[in-house]
């Protein structure tokens, strides 16, 4: 999962693509800064633990950089490879929920039926402490 | 046609300055032909105002603001957009969520038809390109209300681009003088919602409550053509109108069914764009003006100051009336879209390129669609003022208000009295007695039938239009009486015999002879005092015209 997000990225900065955020390094050089690691952590929330889990990465990054070996000009890119199948338009009805019970049992804590999460980003004005406040 | 206008087309809303062409709001010598102060649009917010930051030089034009707005609208759907858990405004919490909506493993999305037609009908009402063919994408971030760690969204392709949306507003101090603005639709997107956080800051905890996520929304995103709040307010009545008419979302921002994000930023005319802020979670209409208009003037106080903007996000605190910054200064989010996996590309098709063999089900036809659109608000209000003959200001108020044009409609369908005649007492005398108790049409305690029959009342000659604002008076009551009813426990007829009003009228002039010395010597107020005479000695059962009618004959003779 990891690689195949790293691998779009590399491949679409290759083609310089709008859309696909990546900070990885464009002329694939394979290096993996410290500070690229610094930033995939914080973005995955994924603890890259050691050197060893960072030059495992740069072999994937290497293994990947072999698709530029192929030529593609002129070629059109898929934009997955579920393109020319069918997607299925489901009628608006109503056939699932109520099953709160068992869906609060995979939570660690709960409270009244509600799931219980460590506080989020909250606004630096603490006067609305009362008022449920949804953020993004 | 026209589209709301501003302020007094709009209930509830507390602005006082509303009919400044919202254009020069910010700038000398508007384009708009405004001839208000620049800084009226200043002043409805409580901060400190403008006077006392730098005056601009003499001849130096002042600031510019533009604003641009991110809406999002939960479309109006049985079940969600990936999933078929239901959707619903109050529920017990997570009893709406099915395993897909919890992100369990093995779950995978489904796309409901119905969400993909109101994106196309919305699309189409906003004179847009519907895109044949359109993608789904990933957008990650971590929050505990989104429990895939990513929303399922439009970003590549969406399913509607280039649209506009018009709008009306006020450039001068006369209703009649309204311009037609128009704001581009950038883009229509289908997205997922994600749940609610009820954060706890007492335990330090954050309950979430996912029934919510996974509703459809509809983002519309409109390109930064507005300069203020009010125009931006204007623009998303409009919207809400639109969407309302349509069915595609109920768009009701108390119950969070539309949430407005603004994008704002202030620069000297002639000068490139400055620096933006985002404003989020401006979820009440009353707010809306008030919190754009504050970073505006928070953004031009600033930079006079010798400041700079960042370009960061806020939220509104309408306790303080202010705006605040929000998210930690982490830098710009990195959202790492990437294609959605699990949906294959959503192709639209148009009559002439649905495939015969296709099951109707399985294939969406934007003609058909387009040929199914219900009546949209501007032609609406443009058939009201062709049909009855209403200005357009009226036909807005009777949209702008909610109930306002079915009670409208009921009045007339159940009526002969002319359509003029019914407008003036729905928009005048109805509307002003539910706005002075601060009521919804809903909640009217007069129902069209009864003023209805009123106005048959007044339209067969049968009481006089004094008398008629009495009965209404009395309707208002609401004990159960009709018009009819009142009309005779109050001795309000008309007096039916002419020879009966021609004597009062004689009898009256002849006992007070200074009353028409005094007319006849020019005084027009007189003949007011003669009318008032005759009333009093009709008890009031003659009607104020036909009075000043036969004393004008007969002071002729």
């Amino acid at each position: 999962m990891w690689a195949r997000a790293v691998h779009l990225g590399l491949r679409a900065a290759a083609r310089g693509r709008r859309g696909f955020t990546s900070k990885a390094d464009p002329q694939g050089s394979g290096r993996v800064t410290g500070e690229l690691i610094q930033h995939l952590e914080r973005l995955s929330l994924v603890d890259f633990g050691s050197q060893e889990a960072v030059a495992r990465l740069e072999k994937a990054i290497a293994f990947a950089d072999r698709l530029r070996a192929v030529n593609t000009d002129g070629v059109e890119p898929m934009e997955s490879v579920l393109e020319d199948r069918c997607l299925y338009l489901r009628s608006d009805n109503v056939v699932e929920g109520s099953c709160a019970e068992e869906l609060l049992q995979n939570s660690h804590r709960v409270v009244e039926e509600y799931f219980v999460a460590p506080p989020g980003n909250i606004s630096w004005s603490k006067l609305d402490e009362k008022q449920p406040f949804s953020h993004r | 046609m026209a589209a709301p206008m501003l302020r007094w087309c709009c209930p509830g809303r507390r602005f006082a300055f509303a009919r400044v062409g919202c254009g020069s709001c910010h700038r000398r010598g508007p384009p708009t032909g405004s001839t208000s102060n620049g800084k009226r649009g200043q002043s409805s917010v409580a901060q400190q105002p403008h006077i006392t930051a730098q005056k601009p030089r003499k001849g130096e034009p002042e600031w510019a603001a533009v604003v641009g707005l991110e809406i999002h609208a939960q479309i109006a759907s049985n079940s969600k957009l990936f999933s078929g858990s239901q959707v619903c405004f109050a529920a017990p919490p997570n009893s709406l969520v099915s395993f897909f909506d919890a992100s369990l493993p093995g779950t995978l999305p489904v796309l409901n038809r119905r969400c993909v037609e109101a994106a196309v009908m919305t699309g189409l009402a906003l004179d847009c390109h519907i895109n044949r063919k359109s993608l789904f994408d990933r957008k990650h971030y971590f929050y505990a209300d989104l429990p895939a760690g990513y929303q399922i969204t439009q970003q590549r392709l969406p399913i509607a681009v280039n649209g506009s949306l018009a709008y009306s507003v006020y450039v001068g101090r006369k209703p009649s003088q309204m311009v037609t603005r128009t704001v581009r639709v950038k883009q229509i997107q289908l997205e997922q919602d994600s749940g609610k956080s009820l954060h706890d800051d007492l335990r330090s905890q954050t309950l979430i409550d996912l029934n919510r996520a996974g509703i459809g929304l509809l983002e519309l995103v409109l390109e930064p053509d507005m300069s203020c709040g009010e125009e931006a307010a204007t623009a998303v009545r409009e919207l809400q109108l639109i969407l309302q008419a349509l069915g595609t979302s109920q768009a009701n921002m108390a119950e969070g069914q539309l949430r407005v994000d603004a994008n704002i930023s202030v620069h000297r005319p002639g000068e490139p764009l400055g620096i933006r802020t985002e404003v989020k979670n401006l979820n009440s209409a009353r707010f809306l003006a008030k919190a754009i208009d504050y970073e505006i003037q928070r953004q031009i106080n600033e930079l006079e100051n010798g400041g700079e903007i960042l370009n960061e996000t806020r939220s509104f605190d309408f306790k303080l009336g202010c705006t605040v910054p929000m998210r930690d200064k982490e830098g710009k989010q990195d959202y790492r879209f990437m294609p959605e996996p699990n949906l294959p590309p959503l192709l639209l098709y148009d009559s002439g390129s649905l495939p015969s063999s296709a099951d109707p089900q399985q294939v969406i036809n934007i003609d058909q669609l387009r040929e199914r659109l219900p009546e949209l608000p501007r032609v609406t209000r443009q058939r009201l003022v062709q049909q009855y003959g209403m200005l357009p200001e009226h036909s807005c108020v009777l949209l702008n208000e909610v109930g306002l044009l079915e009670f409208f409609q009921n009045v007339i369908k159940e009526t002969r009295a002319e359509p003029k005649k019914v407008t003036s007492w729905v928009l005048n005398t109805f509307l002003g007695f539910l706005k002075q108790q601060n009521l919804a049409v809903s909640e009217s305690p007069v129902t069209p039938s009864a003023l209805a029959e009123l106005l048959d009342l007044l339209d067969r000659k049968a009481i006089s239009a004094p008398a008629a604002k009495q009965v209404f008076e009395e309707l208002w009551r609401n004990e159960g009486k009709t018009p009819a009813q009142i009309v005779a426990e109050k001795k309000l007829e008309l007096l039916q015999d002419p020879e009966a009003l021609e004597q009062l009228c004689r009898s009256t002039l002849e006992a007070h002879p200074d009353v028409v010395m005094d007319l006849k010597r020019g005084n027009p107020r007189a003949i007011n005092k003669l009318i008032g005479l005759v009333r009093k000695a009709t008890l009031g059962r003659a009607d104020p015209t036909a009075i000043k009618e036969v004393l004008e004959r007969q002071l002729s003779s």
